[in-house]
């Protein structure tokens, strides 16, 4: 357990009445990564966060950030800031009261000038004087964002900042963690949205019903999921015999109209296939390599053969296909 | 490294000052006397049933001892209880617990500091309300020596001193509705219920006094203590009800402010 891993969780568990809401998770959150948690609405992200915050008690396991553990002391939480779920102010108080208030907690005599710079960055200086119950909820979520800064994390702990914001209010948050990564902040981020996932993150963890899937880069998971190839042919029944028997060959599908998509072990098996066609007599009017979308790949995991219904099948049906969600700009 | 306990205080002041129920609190102990007075000024009559009924109108001294005789019923406890039942629900209510205990503070930081507001606020209260009773009961039937329950001659100035004390007898079962409305608002983690439920405390204590074989308890129910202060206004001082409210009063806020803090201690923050 070292002094300079952001975040290191071994074993956590957290159960409500029968439920298990986060289920034996592992963590490690290392220096400088832009950290996505990743998982459908339930998987316990906001229950993990809660725990590295030492808001909730775990069942079992533990938590150390920087070395220390949240629930002995809020000493951990020095150079850690952040906000599960929507962050909340006092509504009676002005949105620089509450900054002042929260200054005051962390007792590190931010002053005026430090909250005004806050409040510079996340655009909310000319309402700094209204109070906080009349703010709208991107007003509170960009407030929530200056409440964090405001301690001067080494780690920054944010649950879906996203949520709820305007196209705008999105590409302004996800530029402000951009910037943020860029001068050194850690930053643990939980999202059910793969596509904020995939532009700000280094690394994920995809979770589902309070498991952890898959940990590491998004790139090792594409890799993970091999290539699928598109073939056409003049035979597509007899070519569908003939990748049936060759090896290397893996899981040939007929679609009528659409030919057959196969899995290969090796370009090489692909190689000696399109010489095992001819040779057949099917002729080879296409043959494409498609890549499975990280989409694609995450709904395999998030609800995979467990899952419910519609969603189950869209992981199981998914074949080759270019969605906007899985394509970083 | 964590921040001072007085901060936090002060800041529960800051959040105390900003809310309307505060206003509602400080300004029913305020009008309550101020009323009170008015209705003397306007009628002959007297409440003569009571101690010290009967002199409401030649002296200003004892309208604040009559109104801690009424006050005690409901509108102290319901003015204490407005304020302590909310402390803990209200960071409930808006979410905010995440908010401080995500800062420098420990969990027993802030449970001292809102029990110590809680207690500062009913304090002035009483205070306010006291002083408020000296001014307008004064107003109307003038600064006069009062008659003390012993039927002896009380002096002005002392009898001033005297209805400052039985302020500050008058408190401790104050504070311990503060500790019980604190302990209902942190396990209730609802401020109506809190309120509610801490005023319903105080009236099925004082409905317990009435059952015959309990009679016997009488003397060490909270609502009991609310007489203590009476044993000042005694020829020779009676001390005897005043040490008895001093720990009778601590058997029941100690309790409550110990299982108030562990609650708050362990519970888990997953609202808001
Ligand atoms: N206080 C609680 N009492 C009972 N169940 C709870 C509590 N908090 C969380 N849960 C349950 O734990 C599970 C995980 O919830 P959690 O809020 O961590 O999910 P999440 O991943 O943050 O979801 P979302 O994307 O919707 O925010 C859910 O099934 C939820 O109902
Ligand atoms: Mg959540």
């Amino acid at each position: 357990m070292s002094a300079e891993t952001p975040v290191e969780v071994r074993g956590l568990v957290k159960r409500y009445d029968g439920l298990v809401a986060v289920d034996r998770v592992d963590l490690t959150v290392d220096p400088g990564d832009v950290f996505g948690y990743l998982g459908p609405n339930g998987a316990g992200k906001t229950t993990s966060l809660r725990m590295m915050l030492g808001l909730i008690t775990p069942d079992e396991g533990t938590v150390r950030v920087f070395g220390r553990d949240p629930q002995a002391s809020v000493d951990a939480l020095e150079g850690v800031a952040g906000f599960v779920e929507a962050p909340r102010f006092y509504p009676y108080l002005n949105a620089r009261t509450n900054l002042e208030l929260c200054a005051a907690l962390d007792g590190l005599g931010a002053g005026r000038r430090e909250i005004d710079e806050v409040l510079d960055t996340v655009e909310l200086r000319d309402r700094a004087r209204d109070r906080v119950g009349g703010f709208s909820h991107g007003m509170r979520q960009r407030l929530g964002i200056a409440g964090a800064l405001l301690r001067r994390p080494r780690l920054l702990v944010l649950d879906e900042p996203a949520t709820g914001l305007d196209p705008g209010g999105m590409r302004d948050m996800r530029q402000l963690i951009r910037n943020l990564a860029a001068t050194g902040m850690t930053v643990l981020l939980s999202s059910h949205l793969l596509a904020e996932v995939e532009e700000l993150c280094n690394r994920v963890a995809i979770v589902r019903r309070g498991r952890v899937v898959y940990e590491g880069t998004l790139a090792d998971l594409r890799a993970t999921a091999g290539t699928r190839y598109r073939l056409r042919t003049t035979d597509d029944s007899r070519a569908q015999a003939v990748c049936q028997a060759q090896p290397g060959i893996e899981s040939p599908t007929l679609t009528a109209g659409l030919g057959i998509s196969f899995q290969a072990a090796s370009e090489r098996a692909v190689a000696e296939l399109s010489m095992a066609l001819t040779e057949a007599g099917a002729l080879i009017i296409e043959m494409a390599a498609t890549h499975a979308s990280l989409e694609d790949l995450f709904f395999a995991l998030t609800e995979g053969a467990a899952g419910e219904g519609a969603a189950g099948e869209r992981a199981t049906g998914g074949g080759p296909s270019t969605s906007d969600v899985a394509v970083a700009p | 490294m964590s921040v001072g306990t007085p901060t936090v205080y002060r800041w529960e002041l800051r959040k105390l000052r900003s809310q309307k129920r505060t206003y509602l609190g400080l300004g029913a102990a305020a009008f309550v006397p101020i009323a009170f007075a008015i209705a003397l000024a306007v009628q002959r009559g007297a409440p003569n049933d009571v101690a010290f009924g009967k002199y409401l109108h030649s002296t200003g001294l004892a309208l604040p001892l009559v109104l801690l005789l009424f006050g005690a019923v409901w509108m102290f406890p319901l003015i204490t209880a407005l304020v302590a039942g909310d402390i803990v629900a209200a960071e409930d209510h808006n979410g905010t617990l995440k908010t401080i205990l995500t800062r420098s503070t420990e969990r027993e930081q802030i449970f001292a500091a809102k029990l110590m507001a809680a207690a500062t606020y009913a304090i002035a209260a009483i205070a306010l309300s006291g002083v408020t009773a000296i001014a307008a009961g004064s107003a109307v039937s003038g600064m006069h020596a009062l008659t003390s329950l012993s039927g002896t001659h009380i002096s002005v100035a002392r009898g001033l001193l005297l209805v400052a004390l039985s302020l500050v007898v008058y408190s401790v079962p104050i504070l311990a509705f503060t500790a019980i409305g604190v302990l209902l608002s942190t396990v209730f983690r609802n401020s109506a219920a809190a309120v509610v439920g801490t005023l319903m405390s105080s009236l099925l204590l004082q409905l317990l006094t009435i059952i015959p074989g309990l009679s016997g308890l009488t003397p060490y129910l909270l609502s009991t203590q609310f007489n203590a202060w009476q044993g000042l206004l005694r020829q020779p001082i009676d001390w005897a009800p005043i040490v008895r409210a001093v720990w009778v009063c601590a058997l029941y806020a100690v309790p409550a402010v110990i299982a108030a803090l562990l609650v708050f201690l362990r519970r888990d923050v997953d609202g808001g």
